[in-house]
Formats: C-alpha cells, sequence, structure tokens
C-alpha cells in the first residue's frame, strides 16, 4: 500500500487562486470607473499596457523556466499585478513607463525568487518604486482631474485622439497637469490649514480631502468592502493599515495650525490610501501569515505611510511603507504564531519539552 | 610548499574562484563606484596595484612575521600600498580622484586583499605570490568592468563617457551616447542597480560553469553496462 505524506494544510478550500484574482480584478472597477471619470482614458491605456505586456513576460519567463504556460497564466495572478500597478501610474504617462514596470514586476521582481507564491516582495510596488526612482517627472506629472476650477479655467482632460498621442508618441502634457491634494498639502508654508484649504482650488472645491481624490478612494473603499464580502482577505491587514493612519494623524493633527501634518480625514481620503489598504497590503503571499501578524503588519505600514507624508520627500509612500514591510512580515511572522492545536496560548513558541 | 602552477593561479584569479563573483569579498566599492566605466576601470586599477605589492610584500616577509602578529602588518603594508596608489592617483587624475573619494581610502579594507595575503602570499615565494595578485586583481578589475558597462549603457544610455578622466585629454571622445540625450534610467545608478546587475552576472557564471560542467561529463565515456560475457547460446542479433 501507498501511503502519501502531504504537508499541511491539510483542509483545501475550494476557493482557487484562480477564483481570488478574479475577485480582485472585478473590486478594482469602481476605483477604475472614478478614476476614468476624473483622468480620462490615461488609467484603462495604462492597464491595457500593463496588462499586455505582463501575459507576454509571464509566458516568456514561464517557457524559459520550463512551467506549464497555459495553468499559470489562467491564475489570473500577472493580470492583477498588472492591473494594480496600471492603477497606481499617473494616466497618460509614456507608454514605456508601464512597459518597463511591469516587465521589471513580473521578471525581477516575482519570477526570479520563484514565481507564483514565492516573492518576497510585492511585484506591483517593486515596479512602482524602480519607476519612483528612475523617473520621478513623469511619475509624478498627475492631471488635473476634470471639473477642477484653477484661476477661472474649467480643467478637462484629453480625448482619445490626444490621449494616445500623450501616450505614444511623446506629446507635452504640461497643460493638463496639477498638483495632486497630497502634494499641494506638502508646499503649504504659513498659512492656517483653514486658510489654505480656501485658498488652493484641490481642497475648495472638494468635500472632504481634495477635489477627485476623495471619491477614487471611497470607490476604492468600496471595491474592498465587496472583497471582504467575498471574505478574499480578513479584515486584519485593511483595518491594521487604516488603524495605524489614524492613530497617527489623530497625534500630528494640531487642530490646523500652519505646520499641521493634516486631518484623519485628509490621509484616509488621499493618494493612495484606500487602494492600498484593500488592494496592496491584502496580498496574501507577501504580507504577514497570522491574523494577529497581518494587524501589525497592516499598522506599521500606515505609521511609515504617515511618516514618509509628513516629513520624507514623497508626497505619497504607500510603495515604500508595502516594501519595508515585507522585509519584516517574516519576523512578524516569527513573533505571532497562531495558536497550536492542542497547545497553550496563541503567540507562545513552542519548544520541545525536556522528557522527550 | 607544494609546487604551484602558475596556469591554475591564473584560472582561480579570474575565473574560477575570482574575487567578486565567487568569493564575493569587496563588495563595497563594487557596489558603490561601478555606476560608469572610467569609475569601475580607475578603482579596478587602483586595487590591482595595491593588490600585486601588497602580496609580493606579505611574501617577502613571511618568514620574519610571526603568525600572532601577522594581519596587523599585513594591514599596515596594504594601508602603505593604498596611499601610495591614492597619492599617484592625487597626481595625475585628480578628477577621478575626487569621484571614487573616500572608496580610494577604503581599498584597505577590502576583504580580497586582505584574504590574499592570508590565504596566499603569506605560504608562498614572492613570485606566485606577486603573480596571484596580478590574475586576482584583473578578475576584480574585470568584473568591475563589466558591471559599470552595463549599468553605464542601462543607466545613462552612455558607454566610455568621461574617459579623459583616467586617459587624458585624448580619450576625450571615446564616449558613446547609444539611446539619445534624454535617457536616464537611475535606478541603475543608483545601488539597487548594482546589486541587480551583479545577481545577474553570478547566475550568468553558474550557468555557463554548469553547461561546461555538463559538456565534460557527456564526454567522459561511460563504461558499458551489462554482461561482457560472449554470448553462446541462443540467436546472435
Amino acid at each position: 500500500m501507498a501511503l502519501t505524506r502531504n504537508s499541511s494544510p491539510h483542509a483545501h478550500g475550494p476557493r482557487s487562486t484562480q477564483w481570488v484574482m478574479q475577485q480582485v480584478l472585478i473590486a478594482t472597477v469602481p476605483g477604475l470607473i472614478v478614476l476614468t471619470s476624473f483622468f480620462g482614458i490615461g488609467t484603462i491605456i495604462n492597464i491595457l499596457i500593463a496588462s499586455i505586456t505582463a501575459i507576454g513576460c509571464e509566458a516568456a519567463v514561464l517557457k524559459l523556466r520550463q512551467r506549464p504556460i497555459g495553468f499559470y497564466l489562467r491564475d489570473y495572478s500577472a493580470l492583477v499585478t498588472a492591473v494594480l500597478l496600471g492603477l497606481a501610474l499617473p494616466p497618460l504617462a509614456p507608454w514605456w513607463l508601464a512597459v518597463t514596470g511591469t516587465a521589471f514586476a513580473i521578471i525581477i521582481a516575482k519570477h526570479l525568487y520563484g514565481g507564483m507564491g514565492f516573492n518576497p516582495f510585492n511585484p506591483a510596488m517593486i515596479g512602482y518604486v524602480v519607476l519612483l526612482i528612475s523617473f520621478p517627472l513623469q511619475m509624478s506629472a498627475w492631471l488635473a482631474p476634470s471639473g477642477l476650477v484653477i484661476d477661472g479655467t474649467v480643467a478637462a482632460t484629453p480625448g482619445l485622439r490626444d490621449a494616445l498621442q500623450i501616450v505614444f508618441a511623446g506629446n507635452a502634457i504640461d497643460g493638463f497637469t496639477a498638483a495632486t491634494p497630497l502634494d499641494a498639502f506638502k508646499h503649504n508654508s504659513g498659512l492656517l490649514v483653514e486658510n489654505f484649504y480656501q485658498q488652493t482650488p484641490q481642497f475648495n472645491q472638494g468635500r472632504w480631502a481634495g477635489f477627485g481624490w476623495e471619491w477614487v478612494n471611497i470607490a476604492f473603499l468600496l471595491g474592498g468592502c465587496y472583497l471582504l464580502g467575498r471574505k478574499v482577505f480578513t479584515w486584519h491587514a485593511p483595518v491594521g493599515m487604516l488603524g495605524g493612519l489614524t492613530l497617527m494623524a489623530l497625534f500630528n493633527y494640531d487642530g490646523g495650525s500652519s505646520a499641521s501634518n493634516g486631518s484623519i480625514i485628509f490621509h484616509l481620503l488621499s493618494g493612495a490610501t484606500m487602494f492600498g489598504a484593500f488592494f496592496i497590503v491584502t496580498d496574501p503571499v507577501t504580507s504577514a501569515t497570522s491574523n494577529r501578524g497581518r494587524l501589525i503588519y497592516g499598522a506599521l505600514i500606515g505609521v511609515i505611510l504617515f511618516l514618509i507624508r509628513s516629513w520624507g520627500n514623497y508626497p505619497d509612500a504607500l510603495a515604500f511603507g508595502v516594501l519595508l514591510m515585507n522585509f519584516a512580515a517574516p519576523f512578524i511572522d516569527y513573533y505571532t504564531p497562531p495558536r497550536t492545536y492542542g497547545h497553550g496560548k496563541s503567540g507562545t513558541i513552542i519548544h520541545r519539552s525536556k522528557e522527550d | 610548499m607544494s609546487e604551484v602552477s602558475y596556469r591554475e593561479i591564473s584560472r582561480n584569479g579570474l575565473w574560477n574562484n575570482n574575487p567578486a563573483l565567487v568569493q564575493l569579498l569587496g563588495l563595497c566599492p563594487l557596489l558603490a563606484v561601478t555606476g560608469s566605466v572610467v569609475n569601475a576601470l580607475g578603482l579596478g586599477l587602483a586595487t590591482l596595484a595595491v593588490l600585486v605589492g601588497s602580496n609580493t610584500a606579505v611574501s617577502l616577509i613571511r618568514h620574519q612575521v610571526s603568525d600572532a602578529i601577522r594581519t596587523p602588518a599585513f594591514v599596515m603594508i596594504i594601508a602603505t600600498f593604498t596611499t601610495c596608489t591614492e597619492m599617484l592617483m592625487k597626481a595625475y587624475t585628480y578628477e577621478l580622484y575626487q569621484i571614487l573619494g573616500i572608496f580610494i581610502p577604503l581599498i584597505v579594507t577590502n576583504c580580497a586583499i586582505l584574504g590574499r595575503a592570508e590565504a596566499f602570499a603569506s605560504k608562498q615565494s614572492p613570485l606566485p605570490a606577486a603573480f596571484d595578485g596580478l590574475m586576482m586583481g584583473l578578475g576584480f578589475a574585470a568584473v568591475l568592468l563589466v558591471l559599470g558597462a552595463i549599468r553605464e549603457v542601462i543607466g545613462s544610455g552612455t558607454l566610455f563617457a568621461n574617459m579623459d578622466l583616467l586617459f587624458g585629454p585624448m580619450a576625450a571622445n571615446w564616449g558613446l551616447q547609444l539611446f539619445g540625450d534624454n535617457y536616464g534610467f537611475l535606478v541603475m545608478i543608483l545601488p539597487p542597480g548594482a546589486f541587480l546587475v551583479t545577481g545577474l552576472l553570478i547566475a550568468l557564471k553558474n550557468i555557463i560553469d554548469a553547461r561546461n560542467l555538463a559538456r565534460i561529463e557527456a564526454t567522459k565515456s561511460k563504461p558499458l553496462k551489462g554482461s561482457k560475457r560472449v554470448r553462446t547460446t541462443g540467436a546472435i542479433q
């Protein structure tokens, strides 16, 4: 009789990687719609370029590694990386930006470390950071959200034809760009927050945290709630991250002086907060493993996010926070083992007793 | 001491036991200054000079220095040669000296040099020791050069730019502009690029080694399997 020995986990859920990845793709739709309505067709172009690159690179590397190509392409993980990177890139960025970032993410950050499930760092965030470090000019050129009135002119996003020319032919987009709320807030010097809000178009036309961006964040929050409802991930990592960010913002918000670091609602609904909380820190491969570990992992990302936003050189810092905590995830895992069945409290590392 | 083969020494230094790709020694300058060919070549030559000098000197005094104090003695020797090199660079290639900055004096702490003094030069007569220093230095400089070339091409789109810093005015127009003026891929110039390219070079070396090994295995004659007795019954096929 042949008894095969399997390692844990012995209980398998009916959910495949493919199903989980499909759910993530579905959940990005609200965010994509809002991004498109404010920033035009650019995000969709980004996602298309990134997806084609990702599938091409994935297939090529799988062939080189002599792995089944169809099997790994059908789990959609490369596509998810591409879509997340495409959402994070500035709309109407030159085409080679998405191609370089995605190729870097798939080939170096994912496959050189062993492929799906073995990558210690979030591939999409590696791609983003490589681009941010290498091409700061292109990566910081965000469009003005359409409908924003700056100095009497209403910002409009370019149509499809113009957009394609900007992306592929390298036409200048200077006429369309504006500082993001985080960027604008970072350069507030000497004004009370209240006065600054009144004087800055990004804020005086917005409702809570900057025109356009607040709705982008709310849309990603909705998508995230959908994923939570489908039990794609547990609440620990996102709540940890939002909690860490909220606490830091609470302790450092001094009621709106000129040196203030921004209110809680400003930080929660700005930049990549919600996108990160529900689509990046919930990555099962690169985050901590246990629920308690994920709470700590998320909270520390929130803290780093706030630290760099407030005192660092970059206006937003989700990618840096996530990558730094990716480093720390094994360390967190070491101190937060879940309770083993039949043993004492959780968090105790089981040592072999002396009688053994 | 057993007979040394110069062939073996050169093969070790350049390939089999390459200080950068196999021993992974001296990574600090390797990663820090290989942003361009001229920097890499400058530091490679400086290291080569120090390595040859220190290996020879260590070998000459190997019977006079007792074991207990050999490490400080070796470091003193290496520091002397490093200072000489530094002064030479200051005199003849001042701009390059300024660009390389702290990494010239840091050659003293390059473990590849102390490692060779300890592992080879202190047990060999001067000629093999000097030859070993030459080969190890060449191996190190070659890796620096390849790394610098790859990073310069991908990172800033140029090759052999500013070579006049090292070779004087005649090299002023050696530089090649490969991808246009606005090209720049900053991450390759920054430290992450150094780590990435070093890793890929090590992988490439391992692939080549594995292929060579497989080829050698394939050419070896395999012993015949099965019985060698002459078949005496049944049909002969």
